[in-house]
């Protein structure tokens, strides 16, 4: 479990995070959407431990404070929205500083065919021996995410479920991309790690997360499953648009169109 | 995909785009070459001493069967200088890389970014007014007085370096080279204020050191700087997986659980140690550590694991060749070291420019 209890974030003298309470439990993709600014990757950053933060952050029961970067890099892994690389590394050699946290959960010996198998599962077989560098951005997201995955290979490592981080993982990726992301991080999740993603595409939100925190001006403005947040009041108020949300037939899944304002507006 | 694998060069089977084969081989060969180019530079000299008849003499124990001339320019005059060399030149390439690798930067070198410059004031200050002013500096310090100053020179440039040009673990190249120029100006004047204000015998002392020199190389030297020298490159290895990790920004690092504060300071400290010392007994020998890494980097890629090693063996073989140039181009005269390096080095440095003018466009 990643529980944050009252959690604040300030930067710089500007309050951005305002007494936010979150849970992600193990099993469980929970995703957090919310407008611009609202404090989303502020309040990402404090849960990744890389900003001080007022409040409680804890992991599977442990004060995040008192944790050595190394004791969190064995526990949970984070992926960025971009990541800049500052020498020419081949994409073996990015994915392989996954391993640098040191504990993929996979027999001795096996980490070495590791960054193939990672890098398959993201869809880029082939791409090992290419420059990081000269790859488009969507690829390198996902080279990111090869990397990330390594770090955390297991869900679950001596008894104790580990945590995908995720920062908007799908905000430069084509929809094939999207979903085949998308659906590692369940998958993570149904094999018994958990899973944090920050998503603007409130349709891929409400196919694949458990839960849904949104946030809104700092705060955690409402939390559910989709059914119970994806409603027309909350969307209006909080992305201040007049949207009307669908349900899918079969399962009841909400869904959202744009076209609904295009007309209005028109 | 297949025709990558194909043209894969080594016959080590490895993954693709796993460089650490090459690698490897790259370290092995740097090292061979080191050992030829320093036995090399034992015997090669304006004497005609030969190194190996002294080496068999000292082995065989045959006391009279070489000249204790050839003894002398042997072991005190050519050994000192081949070693003093080596620990010079690999000091120098290893704090190029892991200057590079903290500012995430390729053009990050102690020449270029006004640390030398830093060191020079500290050596020139303790030159100057280790008779005066800083008397109790030197009684302390002794033989290693001149290195200290210069390593607290290199570390007072270094820190303020990183404030200026760092924000938010982000470096800003364009920043980066403004201030080292700034701070490498400011640490000229002062210098510059204490050769006005010394002596002759000061300004003699002042002018060999400044030079840029292997020549006064003595075993002295080596005991002043050699500990200190060879400390930072043990510790080297140690920085190589969080400097990887660093490449990817110091978020990243973090999150990789790299003790990012603490590497930040173990690599400032090594390269304004290493800096230091380097500068203090041999002046200022620019460009070794931008042009090194970058070759090696072009060669093998740049995990940090192997290009650290390989630096050192590098830096070294390049510092012993730069000398046996200096001293025989103008024979019998000797053309300051620094000059050499400077000449094949600052035509690189604006090759590497020329080859990556994007970066500069911030």
């Amino acid at each position: 479990m990643i529980e944050a209890t009252d959690v604040s974030v300030h930067i710089g003298a500007k309050r951005i995070v305002t007494g936010a309470d979150f849970q992600a439990a193990p099993g469980e993709f929970v995703s957090i959407v919310g407008p611009n600014g609202s404090g989303k990757t502020t309040f990402l950053r404090a849960l990744s431990g890389d900003l001080g933060y007022e409040g409680e952050i804890a992991i599977g029961g442990r004060d995040m404070k008192r944790m050595k970067p190394w004791q969190l890099a064995s526990i949970r892994a984070v992926l960025p929205q971009a990541a800049t690389l500052a020498f020419p590394f081949t994409v073996r050699e990015v994915v392989k500083l996954g391993l640098t946290a040191g504990r993929s959960g996979v027999l001795p010996g096996e980490d070495e065919r590791l960054p193939e198998r990672a890098l398959a599962k993201v869809d880029l077989e082939g791409f090992a021996g290419r420059l990081y560098q000269e790859l488009s951005g969507g690829e390198q997201q996902r080279v990111q995410l090869a990397r990330v995955l390594c770090q955390v290979w297991a869900p679950v490592l001596d008894g104790a479920p580990r945590y995908l981080i995720l920062d908007e993982p799908v905000s430069s990726l084509d929809i094939k991309h999207q979903l085949v992301i998308m659906n590692i991080a369940r998958d993570f999740a149904r094999r018994g790690g958990g899973a944090i993603a920050i998503l603007h595409d409130l349709n891929l939100a409400a196919m694949y997360s458990d839960r849904i925190y949104v946030m809104h001006r700092g705060r955690i403005a409402a939390t559910g499953t989709p059914t119970d947040v994806l409603r027309d009041d909350l969307i209006a108020r909080v992305f201040e648009c007049d949207l009307r949300v669908n349900e899918l037939p079969p399962s009841g899944v909400p869904y959202l169109l744009p076209q609904s304002v295009a007309r209005t507006a028109g | 995909m297949t025709d990558q694998v194909m043209d894969a060069p080594s016959a080590l089977r490895r993954p693709e785009g796993d460089r650490s084969g090459r690698a490897r081989l790259a370290i092995l060969l740097c090292a061979a070459m080191l050992v030829v180019i320093a036995i090399g530079s034992l015997g090669w000299g304006a004497s005609d001493a030969s190194a190996l008849g002294v080496v068999l003499d000292m082995v065989t124990g045959g006391a009279d069967s070489v000249p204790a001339r050839d003894r002398i320019i042997v072991w005190d005059i050519r050994l000192p200088r081949v070693i003093l060399g080596m620990l010079i030149g690999a000091s120098l390439a290893v704090s190029g890389a892991v200057m590079q690798g903290l500012f995430r930067n390729p053009l990050a070198d102690p020449g270029l970014v006004g640390v030398s410059a830093g060191a020079g004031l500290g050596a020139i200050g303790i030159i100057v007014l280790g008779a005066g002013v800083l008397a109790p500096v030197s009684a302390a310090f002794g033989i290693y007085a001149l290195p200290f100053a210069a390593f607290l020179g290199g570390l007072a440039t270094t820190l303020i370096l990183y404030r200026v040009a760092t924000r938010r673990g982000q470096t800003s190249v364009a920043t980066m080279l403004l201030a080292g120029i700034a701070l490498g100006a400011l640490a000229g004047a002062a210098s510059g204020l204490l050769v006005y204000v010394a002596d002759d015998r000061q300004l003699r002392d002042l002018t060999f050191w400044n030079l840029g020199s292997l020549a006064g190389a003595t075993w002295t030297k080596i005991a002043a700087a050699g500990p200190i020298i060879a400390l930072s490159l043990v510790a080297s290895p140690f920085l190589a997986r969080g400097l990887n990790g660093l490449s990817l920004g110091e978020t990243t690092a973090h999150h990789l659980g790299i003790p990012v504060q603490r590497l930040k300071n173990v690599a400032i400290v090594m390269v304004a140690a290493a800096v230091g010392a380097s500068v203090a007994v041999s002046g200022g020998i620019g460009f070794v550590g931008i042009v090194v890494p970058h070759l090696l980097r072009l060669a093998i890629g740049p995990d940090h694991r192997y290009l650290l090693p390989a630096s050192a063996l590098l830096g070294a073989c390049l510092l012993l060749v730069a000398d046996a140039v200096s001293r025989t181009i103008v024979a019998p005269a000797e053309l300051p070291i620094g000059i050499v390096t400077a000449a094949v080095g600052a035509p690189f440095f604006l090759w590497i420019l020329l080859r990556r003018r994007g970066i500069l466009d911030l």
